[in-house]
């Protein structure tokens, strides 16, 4: 187990690397500087920079070094929480992105746990009652779940609501909410508006673990073990349940790394349409203002938190499943 | 190899049929005609293909079949929904559409339209429109339907509505299928070769190179694609020209997408190494290269086969996501994403519905590709 935990910490932290790098090369991407772009808005605001003024900036900063030292430098001020200013916002990033990062851990977290309540019963009942009707339609909701990219599904269910309800059904709180500070009642309200997005985030992965789980389990439930079990008289659940299910959670545990990855990746873009205040919309209005300093660190923060939930993911699993902790590699 | 397999089909088709002879058949058939035979059998999987077939068809047509200039703007026709076709004039064969009558609502501002159920414009097939390049060499003004009088606004076909510019969405919608489902074959044709390349030496050799290779390939998919997608498209300068920007897109999507094929490659020469055909030829003395190519590509080909196609959706997601969110390819270039970027918000979708049509070919050819795909992975394996 311990050896288990030290190869997954090894590589969440190189993992941790590499993300810190691209988003740093993010950053540095677009043509100019952090100075040219501060330059330019404190020009915006009247205030006169001269070349000279500019250049001690840059010496101050760094900016004139290469890029490793640049980016060491970079890292140990991350290392600290500082993440520097947002030129759109003129705020320190930490400040800007804070509560939104929550919020997006928050609607990844719903997503997992609704992927999971909804593909393993799901799963079993396809492969227990294969080509009955229920089995064909959800294959067929399955299908479509894969094909429908999840921000046409956002799209067309915001369309019913305003035909069906006439209500606007995106946003993650109601107005007299929104800017509250936290209490009881605007956690209630977050629960109340956070499953739409969450089982619109979970029907891709969903449809993926449905068409795995219910491979898996009929391959198990064809095997002589479970003729065995039924023949000592094992009720039918108990026969399923007991070893079947088990061996045929199998693909649960080897998807969950990727699981995450897709959630937050689909998350940004149904936040956007469904103008839900996670990092999101953030991050595409800093990417299209081309504010990279606030834009590299949302990356890396994104990043980051999908590594640190797939360690945490991989530790449980290995916890429940005792094949996960055998495994030597 | 594989056209004789398509060759031969015909032939085969009748042996098939005649019974007897069908088993005596599978014994001399190739691998490939093996492989065919097993997807003919499977009723989703040609359907799908089918399907693939006409989309291509369109992109290489796609001009052909516009009825309008897709760039051509005219603000007095914006917003106008799809218009009905009518394929019988009394009891007769004939088709035409109804004249419509657009005007301006003064207490809502909007471009409403009514129709002039009295006149009727006919439609005609090979009429003449805009000119353009067939297959891009022969001048033409002919397109397979379309009215003769494209010049009154009153009197035109526009059988999915136009956009807010007044663009006609069905000539539109034609270019942006040229153009997405070309990106998604180029995009696949760089992660193959990557997946390929890295798969195979990770397979082939081993050791560190494969630990390496797959350390790297676990980094990659823990990463979120879109988020770091996103952050590479916006560094594409803004003014670079359609076609640069075109290529862009594709390789920074394919940069990513070649993990999966990697994974695939790596694990059929993982399992055909060992193999005795494989060490037969070595000890016959081939050389590496011959082993690969001669010996072990033609049982792995196949699958690759699969796996490409299998791959292709996640690539036309990906572009359609991107150049949804602006970040992508951007007007004027015109891809399934681009045009549903209008329909971006809950009033443009619940005003004009009709805007988030561009959303059907996209869902259409990922499921063609994906059954195709299971069909094909089936069929793979035609000795099990």
């Amino acid at each position: 187990m311990l050896a288990f935990i030290a190869r997954r910490f090894v590589l969440a932290l190189i993992t941790t690397w590499a993300i810190s790098v691209i988003s740093f090369a993010i950053i540095q991407l677009p043509p100019g500087d952090y100075v040219t772009a501060y330059v330019a808005t404190l020009l915006s605001t009247g205030t006169q920079v001269t070349d000279e003024e500019a250049a001690n900036l840059r010496e101050q900063y760094g900016l004139d070094s290469p890029f490793p030292v640049q980016y060491t430098k970079w890292v140990q001020q991350v290392a600290q929480g500082n993440f520097g200013l947002s030129m759109e916002y003129q705020r320190p990033v930490a400040d800007v992105i804070g509560d939104r990062l929550f919020l997006t851990a928050a609607l990844a977290f719903a997503s997992v746990v609704f992927t999971w309540i909804l593909a393993i019963p799901i799963g079993i009942y396809s492969a227990v009652k294969q080509y009955s009707v229920g089995d064909y339609a959800f294959t067929l909701i399955g299908f479509l779940g894969l094909a429908v990219p999840n921000f046409l599904l956002a799209l067309v269910l915001l369309y019913f609501g305003f035909v069906f309800f006439n209500a606007n059904i995106g946003g993650l709180f109601s107005p007299e909410y929104a800017d509250a500070p936290y209490s009881v009642g605007k956690v209630i309200d977050l629960l109340n508006h956070l499953w739409l997005p969450a089982i619109i985030l979970a029907v891709a992965g969903t449809a993926q673990l449905i068409r795995v789980l219910r491979a898996n389990l009929l391959d198990e439930l064809r095997k002589p073990y479970v003729v065995t079990a039924r023949a000592k008289g094992l009720s039918e659940w108990r026969v399923i349940m007991k070893y079947p299910f088990r061996v045929a959670l199998n693909p649960l545990i080897s998807t969950v790394g990727y699981l995450l990855p897709l959630l937050v990746s689909g998350s940004i873009i149904i936040s956007v349409v469904m103008s839900l205040p996670t990092v999101g919309p953030m991050l595409l209005r800093a990417l299209l203002a081309q504010d990279m300093f606030l834009a590299g660190p949302i990356i890396m923060l994104i990043g980051v938190m999908t590594v640190i939930g797939t360690f945490i993911s991989d530790i449980l699993l290995a916890w429940i499943d005792p094949r996960i902790r055998m495994e030597i590699t | 190899m594989a056209e004789d397999a398509v060759g031969r089909d015909a032939a085969a088709g009748a042996a098939e049929d005649a019974g007897g002879r069908a088993s005596e058949n599978v014994y001399v058939a190739s691998q490939w005609q093996l492989m065919w035979w097993r997807l003919r059998r499977h009723r989703l999987a040609m359907g799908a293909g089918v399907v693939l077939i006409a989309m291509y068809v369109v992109v290489i047509f796609a001009d052909f079949l516009a009825t309008a200039d897709p760039f051509y703007s005219e603000a007095a026709r914006g917003e106008m929904p799809p218009q009905r076709i009518h394929f019988f004039d009394g009891f007769r064969p004939g088709l035409y559409v109804h004249p419509v009558e657009g005007r301006r609502d003064l207490t809502t501002f909007r471009r409403v339209y009514e129709v002039d159920t009295e006149t009727k414009t006919p439609v005609r097939l090979f009429a003449r429109g805009y000119e353009y390049r067939l297959f891009g060499i022969i001048p033409t003004d002919r397109h397979l339907f379309g009215v003769d009088a494209p010049m009154r606004a009153e009197e035109h076909i526009f059988i999915l509505g136009t956009d807010v510019q007044g663009r006609d969405m069905w000539s539109r919608l034609m270019i942006a299928t040229r153009i997405s489902m070309s990106i998604g074959l180029v995009s696949v044709a760089i992660s193959l070769f990557l997946g390929v390349l890295l798969g195979g030496m990770s397979g082939y050799y081993g050791g560190w190179i494969d630990v390496t290779i797959q350390r790297v390939i676990e980094i990659l998919r823990s990463i979120p694609t879109i988020p770091l997608w996103m952050g590479i498209a916006a560094a594409v300068p803004r003014d670079w020209s359609i076609i640069r920007v075109y290529f862009a897109i594709t390789i920074i999507i394919s940069l990513i997408g070649w993990t999966t094929l990697a994974r695939e490659v790596r694990g059929r020469f993982l399992s055909l190494r060992e193999e005795d055909f494989v060490t037969a030829a070595e000890l016959a003395g081939a050389s590496q290269a011959r082993v690969i190519f001669r010996h072990m590509a033609p049982s792995f080909t196949s699958h690759i086969i699969a796996a490409t196609t299998l791959a292709l959706p996640a690539i036309i997601i990906s572009e359609t996501s991107l150049s949804f969110l602006g970040l992508g390819l951007r007007p004027p270039a015109i891809s399934w994403g681009v045009l549903l970027q209008q329909a971006q918000n809950v009033q443009a979708v619940a005003l004009t519905p009709w805007l988030l049509i561009p959303a059907v070919p996209v869902i259409v050819a990922v499921l063609a590709f994906n059954f195709l795909g299971d069909g094909l992975r089936d069929a793979a394996d035609p000795y099990g």
